[in-house]
């Protein structure tokens, strides 16, 4: 597990932020940008020295500047991806490759050159130098060299930020599998929504150099007290299971805690692990199931808080659907109309639902 | 055709000899000074600048006075070295090979510092976490993208090298086959009745080599440009 607390200053600015993070898997920190995320990656790779902190990986002190440890970065064995790709401008992409694997602690262990090579589909760039390749692959170079080096951790400073829409959706698969086959720590810095859906397990939610909250990304999506229900996009996500194909009718159904969904077939075979991002603006309510709709997915629910929007005139529900809660986002007239309070039994009728992509295992 | 005396080719060979000591002796200590002046954060760093740059902006001659106070036989340099291990600069090549790398310094050094500024300090933080401590790191990442600076410096420094009058004549006098280089010998030459041919022909050759030198230069960065993939 890594610990980390950190206080910093500098020209008119502080963070005072502390966090764990999960021993597998993806710990996004999240937060518009100028918030404090990425100092605190520098400072967790050992780039930067804050003005005091702690920061311990499974209980090894990295740094304390109480006890004034500061390990240099060569000595953490974290590898860092950088928004902009930062490979050897000198070197060829095999050379590249191999920087940090030669540098690697001779017992730690880690997918091969070769399974590097294929996961990232970067070996017809071998012999290329940087400067030859397009900004696409040169990310996923970069994401090999530092995968390599055999990190104990992986650090990602906005590794998509630099890239254009398509080549974000190019990369983002690589990232997912990276993940699934990786199983390491990697923290993850972006101010991008999507991508937290597509790779985060836990979020920590950060705002001008503090810490909002910290936790699961089905926990923190569902609360309407946090920044992020503020957003357009603002929504629970859900992780469910493809429970079979309809291909007849072009469905497929999902099955998630608190019952079943229909959306656009999908191509993932029945048995992957999805999740669904339910926005909020596309729930409607009724009291009783409407009969002729063009709505798919019409679930009872049971009417468990309503919470202000920051919006007078609306406001969010809470839906409670077996263990799953998804949020509603409607106007005050229509609460006042239907007479909506706590405990009421209703239909919850979701529009639509998006995609991340599928989660291994 | 030209036709040179044994005299003249001893200057032109004297000269080519006495540049590229002083380019060997200078290029180390200018690549240290490069980077401290360029990522060093001490006091009196300012200081250090100035005095690096001085011999640009002071007389030659002057340069050349101070060497003979400083590394004289009975300066508080050269007594020592003449007594511990015999070795006198005055009057001698490797004392023109040390007037001419002190003028020549500054060259260096601007040179190597520009190519230092180049070198993106990303890449170094980017070396580091992959396991490279500060050795390793100026060996593998450093060093080779500075090289063009450093390249364009030395060829800079030996072709100015060919040339330095005012220093190496104070400090080592004008003593043919030992100190007289190029331009010593040019002016040795105008000085005698006669010697306007041989004055003429050597400051042709200074002329060639300067130019060979500076388009040398320019095209070893070109080329070391495009192997570190900058086109």
């Amino acid at each position: 597990m890594l610990e980390v607390s950190l206080r910093h200053g500098f020209g008119g600015f502080s963070l005072d932020a502390a966090f764990t993070a999960a021993p597998e898997g993806v710990t996004a920190l999240f937060g518009p940008s100028g918030c404090g995320k990425s100092t605190i990656l520098k400072a967790v790779a050992g780039l930067l020295r804050p003005d005091e902190g702690r920061i311990a990986l499974d209980g090894e002190v990295l740094l304390d500047t109480a006890q004034r440890v500061m390990l240099p970065p060569e000595r953490r064995h974290f590898g860092l991806v950088f928004q902009e790709a930062r490979l050897f401008p000198h070197m060829n992409v095999a050379t590249n490759l191999r920087y940090g694997l030669r540098r690697a602690t001779s017992g730690a262990t880690g997918p091969s050159f070769d399974e590097v090579l294929a996961l990232l589909g970067i070996e017809p760039l071998l012999d290329r130098r940087p400067a030859r390749l397009s900004g696409g692959e040169r990310q996923r170079v970069a994401l090999g060299r530092a995968l390599l080096m055999r990190p104990r951790l992986l650090l990602m400073d906005e590794p998509l930020a630099a890239l254009d829409a398509a080549r974000r959706a190019e990369i983002l698969p690589f990232l997912a599998r990276l993940r699934d086959v990786a199983r390491l720590p990697i923290l993850y810095v972006t101010h991008a929504l999507d991508e937290v859906d597509a790779l985060a397990d836990r979020l920590v939610l950060m705002e001008a150099g503090k810490v909002l909250a910290a936790g699961t990304v089905e926990e923190l999506t569902a609360r309407t007290d946090l920044p992020l229900a503020t957003r357009r996009d603002a929504g629970v996500v859900i992780p469910c299971i493809i429970a079979s194909h309809e291909p007849e009718r072009g469905l497929t159904r999902f099955r998630f805690a608190g019952g079943e969904l229909l959306a656009p077939l999908q191509t993932e075979p029945p048995g992957t692990r999805l999740r669904l991002r339910l926005r909020a603006r596309d729930v409607s309510i009724a009291l009783a199931p409407p009969g002729d709709i063009s709505v798919q997915n019409v679930l009872p629910a049971k009417l468990a808080a309503i919470a202000p929007t920051g919006s007078p005139h609306e406001v969010f529900l809470h839906l409670a659907l077996g263990e799953t809660t998804m949020l509603a986002r409607i106007t005050r007239d229509a609460l006042d109309r239907l007479g909506l309070v706590p405990g009421a039994e209703v239909w919850a009728m979701i529009k639509s639902v998006t995609f991340d992509h599928a989660r291994g295992g | 055709m030209m036709q040179l005396s044994a005299e003249e080719w001893q200057a032109v060979r004297l000269s080519l000899d006495v540049a590229s000591r002083s380019v060997l002796v200078s290029l180390l200590p200018a690549i240290g000074i490069a980077w401290l002046l360029t990522r060093g954060r001490f006091p009196g760093r300012f200081l250090l600048d100035a005095f690096v740059h001085l011999p640009l902006v002071v007389p030659p001659v002057v340069v050349g006075w101070a060497l003979l106070m400083l590394f004289g036989v009975r300066g508080p340099i050269g007594a020592p070295l003449m007594e511990w291990f015999g070795i006198r600069l005055v009057f001698s090549t490797d004392g023109a090979a040390l007037a001419t790398a002190v003028m020549s310094f500054p060259l260096i050094v601007r040179a190597v510092r520009l190519g230092l500024e180049q070198v993106d300090p990303g890449l170094e933080a980017a070396a580091s976490t992959l396991g490279a401590g500060p050795i390793d790191r100026f060996l593998t990442v450093t060093l080779p993208l500075m090289s063009p600076g450093i390249l364009a410096g030395a060829v800079t420094a030996f072709a100015a090298g060919l040339g330095e009058f005012g220093a190496v004549i104070t400090f080592a006098s004008n003593i043919p086959g030992e100190t007289q280089t190029l331009p010593l010998a040019i002016y040795a030459a105008t000085q005698t009745p006669g010697g306007e041919a041989t004055a003429g022909r050597l400051a042709l050759i200074s002329f060639g080599l300067a130019m060979c030198g500076l388009i040398l230069a320019e095209m070893i960065g070109r080329h070391m440009h495009r192997l570190l993939g900058r086109f």
